[in-house]
């Protein structure tokens, strides 16, 4: 099976975001950076069907050059080979989509799996323009995943904690949630690996972005809160506030 | 023409809540760009949706909208999108919404504003804006062409208007073979059981409600308790969610659900960064912890020092007389 799992290298979750001086992004400075979280899962995904049906996964992610410390990562977790497309800049996930899909046009895919969504630009959009870019079935959101004889049995996690199942026919756009599987940790032979690896560099065909930046800016500030008071005998009270100041019950 | 296209999102015959808010949205601002609010429904008759702020109100049938599909619903609104020439075109970002919206605007060589808070209008321009880095920072954006925005639930209210909508069906131009992906089955969650995302009142608790099956037996049915009494969905943070006492669904923070609430009630939970991200865009916020020191009170509006073992019935009494009388 040829799988490819598409990462992203996103700013920690701890990461303490604010706007710099262009107004369009954000300070860089201090910022640590992980592979999104949930990439993770489609990581262990992609792995997991390597060892049951035996194929190749191949890493895709495009990013700047200090992607290649993710691209590295997801290998050292036990992915065998990996393509940075290079592109310095932030983009929406229309760009990432689009230069994602020309390169998958070249590269071998029974199946192409996706975090369902990024920690930092938060689109979950992603993997469904790469299918509908190429053609291909989409499920998003899977928390459970079966393939077997060219074909995959998915189940995605829908309105009111319901999960609607498909049948659906490879090659396939599968984006991953939390519950999908318990993603690994880098061993030590994955990690020597991960160093022979090369990974191979090529500019991003990415078009302008779908939808532009004007500004980023600080959420709006929340005023600030007051202790009610200490144990039981606050309840009264809070629930006065809610209802009287608060108007939210 | 400036019109908004909003896709409603139907669920057993009627129109979900976080759809009319889409609607509601959109009413205002085709009026703010001059142009007409058009309802497009897939699933659904569409009857009520003139009241609800729709000039006009598109209902798609043919056989292969008998069960919901990603790439069918995005054909139908990439090609209502072009047929109706909308300046914007809007959903909700429900989990279906999100799913098909993204093929869609694809579709239509657009890019999308995913999970927006706020629409207005700059310059004669539709501008969206949305909650990147989990709520750390907000993203305005405007699209070269048609802009494609989904709506985060409870972000946006409803609208009323003169119902002098008229139905115009729309005939599907691709049968159901053609389908690449088609529900088969749907498997029932826990019935009746709230989405937190959808909610307008959760009520989560963190590992200060200690182990269900041990000694946390009783705070965790005293939290559904007053859930119950109040409406609300229940919430979790993730360390409670690891540790294997609630599901994954239930997850609220950066790596979880991002809930905008009226009420978010946050007991027992400390307020880690990760956490903050997925709730802060609560209206009103309130948090019981022990501890007067936690994170969390730094934005909770209203905070009650206190265990959940002696505050959270008790609030669940007060809220019931408060209900009653
Ligand atoms: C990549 C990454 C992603 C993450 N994503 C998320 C996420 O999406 N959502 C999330 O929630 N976390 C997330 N986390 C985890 C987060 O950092 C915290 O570890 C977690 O939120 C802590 O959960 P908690 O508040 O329930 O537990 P704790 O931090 O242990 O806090 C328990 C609180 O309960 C209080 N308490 C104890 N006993 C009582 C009592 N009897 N009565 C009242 N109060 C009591 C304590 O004072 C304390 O404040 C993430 C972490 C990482 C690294
Ligand atoms: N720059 C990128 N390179 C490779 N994959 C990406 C990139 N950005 C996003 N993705 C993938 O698309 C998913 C959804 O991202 P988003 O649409 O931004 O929420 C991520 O979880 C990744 O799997």
């Amino acid at each position: 099976m040829e799988i490819v799992v598409c990462i992203r290298r996103a700013p920690t979750t701890d990461a303490r975001i604010k706007p710099a001086a262009d107004g369009k992004n954000y300070e860089p400075a201090g910022i640590n950076y992980d592979i999104s979280e949930y990439d993770k899962f489609a990581i262990e995904a992609a792995i997991q069907l390597k060892e049951k049906h035996t194929g190749k996964v191949t890493v895709l992610c495009m990013g700047s050059k200090e992607a290649t410390k993710e691209v590295r990562t997801a290998i050292a977790m036990g992915c065998d080979a990996a393509e940075l497309l290079v592109d310095e800049a932030f983009r929406d996930s229309w760009a990432t989509a689009s230069a994602l899909a020309a390169r998958l046009k070249s590269l071998p895919h029974d199946i192409v799996l996706f975090g369902w969504n990024s920690v930092d630009n938060q689109s979950a959009s992603t993997g469904q323009m790469v299918a509908e870019l190429l053609g291909l079935p989409s499920v998003s959101v899977a928390v459970s995943m079966e393939v077997a004889d060219g074909a995959a049995q998915i189940e995605r996690l829908a309105a009111g904690g319901k999960r609607e199942k498909y049948y659906i026919k490879l090659p396939a756009v599968v984006t991953c949630q939390k519950g999908l599987n318990k993603y690994r940790s880098p061993n030590m032979k994955g990690i020597m690996a991960a160093k022979k690896t090369v990974v191979a560099e090529t500019p991003a065909n990415a078009p302008a972005d779908g939808v532009a930046v004007l500004r980023l800016q600080p959420p709006p500030p929340r005023a600030d809160g007051k202790i009610v008071g200490k144990g039981a005998d606050a309840v009264n009270e809070l629930v006065r506030l809610l209802r009287e100041e608060a108007k939210v019950i | 023409m400036p019109d908004v296209l909003v896709f409603v999102e139907y669920s057993e015959g009627k129109p979900v809540k976080a759809a009319l808010q889409a609607l509601g949205a959109g009413s205002r601002l085709a009026t703010e760009l001059g142009g007409t609010a058009i309802a497009l429904v897939i699933g659904g008759d569409g009857g009520e949706l003139g009241k609800k702020g729709a000039g006009r109100v598109l209902v798609a049938s043919g056989d292969a909208i008998k069960a919901y599909s990603p790439d069918g619903y995005a054909r139908i609104l990439a090609d209502q999108a072009a047929a109706t020439r909308a300046a914007v075109v809007l959903a909700s970002a429900t989990p279906m919404g999100k799913d098909f919206v993204a093929r869609a605007a694809a579709r239509a060589k657009c890019g999308l504003a995913a999970d927006c808070t706020e629409l207005k209008v700059e310059g004669g321009k539709p501008v969206a804006v949305r909650p990147v880095y989990a709520g750390k920072a907000m993203l305005a954006v405007q699209a070269p062409g048609t802009l494609w925005a989904t709506l985060r639930p409870n972000a946006f209210g409803e609208a009323t208007s003169s119902d002098a909508a008229k139905i115009e069906p729309v005939a599907v131009g691709f049968d159901a073979a053609s389908l690449m992906a088609v529900v088969r089955e749907i498997v029932e969650g826990v019935r009746g059981k709230l989405d937190v995302a959808e909610a307008e009142v959760v009520v989560s608790g963190g590992r200060g409600l200690k182990d269900p099956a041990g000694e946390g037996k009783q705070n965790w049915q005293n939290l559904e308790k007053l859930a119950d009494a109040i409406g609300a969905a229940v919430g979790a943070s993730r360390a409670v969610v690891d540790a294997g006492w609630r599901p994954h669904g239930d997850q609220v923070g950066q790596t979880g659900k991002t809930v905008s609430p009226k009420l978010y009630i946050a007991c027992g939970i400390s307020g880690a960064i990760q956490h903050l991200a997925g709730m802060s865009g609560s209206k009103v916020i309130v948090a019981i912890n022990k501890d007067e020191n936690a994170p969390i009170f730094k934005v909770a509006d209203y905070g009650i020092i206190g265990t959940v073992e002696e505050v959270v019935p008790a609030l669940t009494e007060a809220f019931s007389k408060s209900l009653r009388g």
